[in-house]
């Protein structure tokens, strides 16, 4: 017997006393977090459906494949043969990598799937089921001490995802200064990735947390003011932006696959 | 107005115990302090508690109010429903000596394993000189009233008896990284020390300590998550650890 | 032997200190820095001590934030705050070192708030000239305790790479109560008591026993202290031979929580005041101008305006009412109450949220936020406080020589911090406490160190062993006896209402009656349960303490026919010069406290000289005037 049933613990046999509904959050959370791995997992293979008239889905670009379709590469930029070990990969499976790695060693989502996912534990005083535990200290788990890296590439992903939204105030022709529902879409899913990324824990580090002297620092120090207040909202960030993502690449596979129609502004 | 509240308290020792249901009177605006030392008063005269300040200033009377971490003293009876039963035990993570009052003598010996505040060699009694903006990351860790609430949540070692030597526990991690960012402390291996110790890579950052803190410290966001970003940089990233070499900056 | 002697708990030590509060830690540091060995007891967990309490600062004459601050006038303030009653040399040496002792908590870590320059910040407090009290937000005795038992742990560590043992020269044991301090040829021995924990009971022995208990607060119904402040130190020197020095003075802190009820006496702390908070009574009144003594005229402002432009410029206005010593500002709320203009729950009103922007508030004054949103449900940036007297502090205490802390007449007895007595005279300014326990801890570290170098070890008789323990014994073979909660709740009643902030001799004299009786009576005290962390038993042991100190403090009283500080008589309502010139002293024969009259010790000189004599004449003869001081 170990943990809250160990011989000199209060002699108590609920693993929790608690009344509330403690099992809900981690419940809603895994429905969503699994829904969300289905989607992607559907998608990330579908290997089509991501690009329609300037509009691009989140999770293909950038698209660097031999195999994309050539609207959707950065400048015909298509590095990676279409097929790698005799295997054709989706586009989207070479990048994927990235943005899900920036997510799995994001220290919010690992709050989330750490109690919704392993129930290590399923919320705060709720005895969880393990009878060993080790935390991040050896492999697998410590490579969750790679996130700084998942960050940058995160930056460099936020870029070309912007540069996918401003192409979209393109018209179908390819004339400059047209604005669509989709670049709308686009334009947010953006925006909200950089609020996800800016307000992530490394970056409060890199821009300044890590000083020991912020009077020797005063820009730095600023800049860690600001990524500290968004920093505060980073669980809330985390889940719009991937919400945002996801509907990105929704709208996008619906007008790829004519289901819906981009209606264009002006 | 007085009415009768049901409250369930879990008395005995370490040998055995269980949870004994009583009557008692509250009156607008107790908290479950207020309550337990009536039931004290009236009806269990060797009832154990510990407590002390009764404002939420001392961190004594820590203990688990409807299976939550709490200080008796700031839990008002009003935030549970009318016919609601209470109950009260000790903290489930140590060892308990008799009724509420449980052993905490973990949590001071593991106060004893941080190494000290070290200041600087040459720095005389009012010479030391320090900005606000400087101190006021580790002026929010000395918030702390050791109420060990952190500590108690903390499925690490509530959870995994096992885990207790090699594990800190929450109220340390602030200690180390009020240390760590305290202007003039000299000592250089804190972040190495707090990894390879104090068991910082143990905590899977499930922010219990954060949700339970009465003093509203952002132990997980503010302490553990930024020392752990401090020992990928000594320990895990070796862009750093090169960069570190080159510059020839103390491996601190 | 007995059996119980034989597996008897015993420990020896250079140095025993009793209470881990400021004082207790600071005399242990100080001990153990001179070589020797040291046990620090405490009645509670270690770092849980009063001392945390402590908001609003310590006052150190540092002279950061106005450099025209420094010991002299920081002495005045004392002495003035105190009435004159005050033991000019604890002032004295309090001023002068109080700024040491404040650099030197920074060297073991302390982080208190910055002035721009990057020194201490200090604050504005009732009574002091200049802003003094150095500050942590409003958590300052937190502060000094965390660094202080810190510095234990640090000197721990030291001991842990010498020794092989962190523990083997200096020790906490918490959760232990001391039932007895121990002599032998007339001088101290060591100290016997029991574990809150187990029940067990432990001796220890030492030659220097320090004393630093704090205070008494739980003698009265309504007051600022935890459990812990049952007056512990004062009974047992009291009963180990030493003497009570002006047991009358109990400081009223003006602005207790009135409401709910559950949080009655909890303290507000004066920085409420100090930023900017005013008082007024049911009508809306401001009404602390009409209650500024002619002494305090020329320092205070007879006018809204004037009170509110100080904040601003406190260079060429005179400061608000609402900062006048606390025992004013306390009597005057007790007036406006007794008149019919209190709130409905007896208190008055305490604003800020009409003054200073939310913000603001929250940063400056975070602990009490929280304090009156969590504990009371009201947001002090939307609407007013209700306040009223709270019993917080006793001036009297310990009589002790000063430059060392100890105790007179109990060879190798030290005692510091808020039970000793004499430093604050009839009244405490706010933030002396905090560098009073740091200055007289460090006096009675230092002073015990020098008592064990020259005094040798002193063993425990079996006999006094025998006679402790039995009186632990006592209450567990009695059945049916009084119960130790209803005579508490008994006493408390007395003191609140006979003894309280306002006296008269009748009521005074059936106090001195009622405590007798009640002590008559503990004296058959039965406790249900057995020895195992039972607070009925630890109740039983406390209410025996708290008795003595009212019974001293109400025979104190009843002989000072004056109004002073802490002490005010109805039947004697202003300040008598002869009085000022007595200090009462309380000893104990076995059976009752007894109160003698003693002169207070004449202010030298050289500290007369810092006066005005025209302050002076407000509260000394023509006589001691002509004199100029002695010498």
């Amino acid at each position: 017997m170990s943990g809250v049933f160990s011989p000199t613990r209060a002699k108590i046999k609920e693993r929790t006393l608690r009344t509330d509904k403690w099992w809900l959050e981690p419940a809603i959370t895994f429905g969503v977090l699994f829904s969300f791995v289905i989607y992607a997992t559907f998608r990330a293979f579908e290997g089509a459906n991501y690009y329609k008239d300037h509009l691009i889905s989140p999770f293909y670009s950038p698209c660097l494949s031999e195999a994309c379709v050539p609207e959707a590469t950065i400048f015909g930029f298509t590095p990676v043969s279409a097929e790698i070990f005799n295997f054709a990969l989706s586009p989207a499976l070479i990048i994927l990598i990235f943005p899900l790695g920036f997510r799995m060693t994001c220290y919010y989502y690992r709050k989330a799937y750490y109690r919704s996912f392993w129930l290590s534990p399923p919320a705060c005083a709720v005895a969880e089921p393990h009878t060993k535990y080790t935390g991040e200290t050896r492999a697998p788990l410590i490579l969750q001490n790679a996130h700084r890296w998942f960050f940058y590439a995160g930056l460099v992903f936020n870029v070309f995802l912007t540069y996918d939204a401003i192409i979209s105030f393109k018209s179908v022709e390819g004339e400059w200064g047209h604005m669509s529902v989709g670049s709308l879409v686009l334009v947010v899913s953006s925006t909200l990735l950089w609020f996800y990324s800016l307000s992530c824990h490394t970056c409060r580090h890199t821009v300044g947390g890590r000083l020991k002297h912020f009077s020797k620092h005063p820009i730095r120090y600023k800049v860690w003011t600001w990524v500290s207040a968004l920093n505060h909202k980073h669980q809330q960030f985390a889940w719009y932006s991937l919400a945002g993502v996801a509907f990105a690449d929704i709208y996008v596979r619906q007008v790829a696959t004519g289901a819906w129609t981009n209606f264009y502004f002006f | 107005m007085a009415r009768k509240l049901n409250l369930r308290i879990w008395r005995g020792d370490a040998t055995d115990g269980g949870l004994k249901d009583v009557q008692v009177d509250v009156n607008e605006g107790e908290v479950v302090l207020d309550v337990i030392h009536r039931v004290q008063a009236t009806q269990m005269g060797d009832l154990a508690v510990r407590w002390n300040c009764k404002a939420g200033k001392c961190g004594s009377c820590s203990m688990e109010i409807n299976g939550k971490p709490r200080l008796a003293c700031m839990t008002q009876v009003a935030s549970f429903d009318e016919n609601e039963t209470i109950t009260v035990t000790p903290l489930r993570a140590f060892p308990v000596i008799k009724d509420l009052v449980t052993d905490v003598s973990f949590n001071y010996k593991k106060a004893m394993e941080i190494p000290a505040y070290e200041p600087p060699k040459d720095l005389a009694p009012g010479e030391a000189r320090m900005q606000q903006v400087d101190v006021e990351r580790s002026q929010e860790f000395r918030k702390c009233i050791e109420c060990f609430l952190c500590q108690d949540t903390c499925h690490v070692i509530r959870d995994h008896e096992e885990n207790k030597p090699s594990f800190a526990g929450p109220r340390f991690f602030i200690r180390i990284a009020e240390l760590d960012m305290h202007p003039l402390d000299m000592l250089k291996n804190r972040k190495r020390t707090a990894q390879e110790e104090h068991g910082l890579g143990m905590c899977n950052i499930t922010k219990c300590c954060t949700e339970v803190c009465p003093e509203h410290i952002k132990i997980t966001d503010n302490a553990i998550i930024p020392m752990k970003e401090r020992v990928v940089d000594i320990k895990y990233d070796p862009a750093r650890m090169f960069a570190g070499l080159l510059k020839r900056e103390k491996r601190n | 032997m007995t059996a119980k002697e034989s597996t008897l708990q015993r420990e020896k030590y250079d140095v025993l200190i009793i209470g881990a509060g400021g004082a207790g830690l600071r005399a242990a540091v100080e001990a153990r820095e001179a070589g020797l060995s040291v046990a620090i007891i405490c009645k509670s967990l270690f770092g849980k001590a009063h001392t945390v309490m402590a908001e609003g600062g310590a006052a150190a004459s540092m002279g950061n934030v106005n450099d025209k601050d420094n010991w002299m006038v920081h002495f005045r303030d004392t002495m003035r705050g105190g009435k004159f009653l005050n033991h000019y040399r604890m002032a004295e040496l309090h001023a002068k070192e109080a700024p040491d002792r404040i650099w030197e908590l920074e060297m073991w870590g302390a982080l208190f708030d910055r002035t721009q320059a990057g020194k201490i910040s200090q604050r504005n407090f009732g009574g002091h000239e200049y802003p003094r009290l150095a500050h942590v937000g409003d958590r300052t005795g937190l502060e000094i305790i965390r660094t202080m038992q810190q510095k234990i742990v640090q000197l721990q560590q030291k001991d842990g790479r010498e020794f092989g043992d962190m523990e083997a020269k200096i020790k906490v044991f918490a959760e232990c109560t001391i039932t007895e301090i121990l002599k032998e040829n007339g001088k101290i021995a060591g100290a016997y008591g029991y574990w809150r924990e187990s029940g067990e009971e432990v001796l220890f022995e030492a030659p220097a026993v320090v004393i630093a208990t704090g205070g008494v607060g739980k003698t009265f119904k309504i007051t600022s202290n935890s459990w812990e402040g049952t007056g512990d130190g004062h009974a047992l020197a009291l009963k180990a031979g030493a003497n009570l020095v002006d047991m009358e003075f109990l400081q009223f802190h003006p602005t207790g929580m009135v409401w709910p009820p559950s949080v009655r006496g909890i303290l507000v702390t004066e920085s409420v005041r100090g930023e900017g908070g005013i008082l007024t009574n049911s009508l809306g009144e401001r009404f602390m101008f009409k209650y500024i003594p002619d002494v305090f005229k020329d320092k205070y402002a007879d006018n809204e305006e004037e009170a509110d432009r100080w904040y601003l410029d406190q260079d060429n206005n005179r400061r608000p009412p609402e900062l006048l010593p606390r025992d004013e500002v306390a009597r005057a709320i007790n007036s406006e109450v007794k008149a019919g203009r209190g709130t409905e729950h007896g208190g008055v009103f305490l604003d800020v949220s009409k003054r200073i922007p939310a913000e603001v508030i929250k940063k400056r004054l975070p602990s009490m936020w929280h304090q009156f949103y969590e504990l009371a449900g009201v947001d002090i940036t939307k609407e007013a406080m209700e306040v009223g007297p709270t019993c917080h502090y006793v001036m009297g205490g310990v009589e002790v020589e000063p430059d060392t802390a100890a105790a007179i007449g109990v060879p190798g007895l030290f005692a510091a911090g808020e039970v000793a007595g004499g430093m604050h005279g009839s009244n405490r300014l706010g933030g002396n406490s905090l560098t009073d326990l740091l200055v007289f801890g460090r006096r009675a570290g230092e002073g015990a160190v020098n008592y064990v170098k020259s005094a040798g070890a002193n063993p425990v008789s079996d006999a006094s062993i025998k006679a402790a323990a039995d009186r632990i014994e006592a209450p567990f073979s009695r059945a049916g006896g009084e119960n130790s909660y209803a005579l508490h709740a008994e006493l408390q009643e007395v003191t609140h209402n006979l003894v309280g902030i306002i006296r008269t001799r009748t009521e005074i004299e059936e106090a001195v009656i009622k405590i007798a009786d009640i002590r008559a009576r503990s004296k058959n005290v039965a406790v249900s349960g057995g020895r195992l962390f039972n607070p009925g038993f630890h109740l039983a042991f406390d209410l025996d303490n708290m008795l003595l100190v009212a019974e001293s403090t109400a025979k104190s009283a009843l002989l000072r026919e004056e109004s002073r500080g802490g002490h005010t008589r109805d039947d004697f309502p202003g300040m008598n010069m002869k009085w000022r010139q007595m200090n009462n002293i309380a000893s104990f024969d076995g059976n009752q406290v007894n109160i003698k009259a003693q002169p207070l010790p004449v202010l030298p000189k050289e500290l007369f000289d810092l006066f005005d004599v025209h302050e002076l004449e407000k509260y000394m003869t023509p006589e001691e005037i002509a004199k100029g001081g002695s010498n």
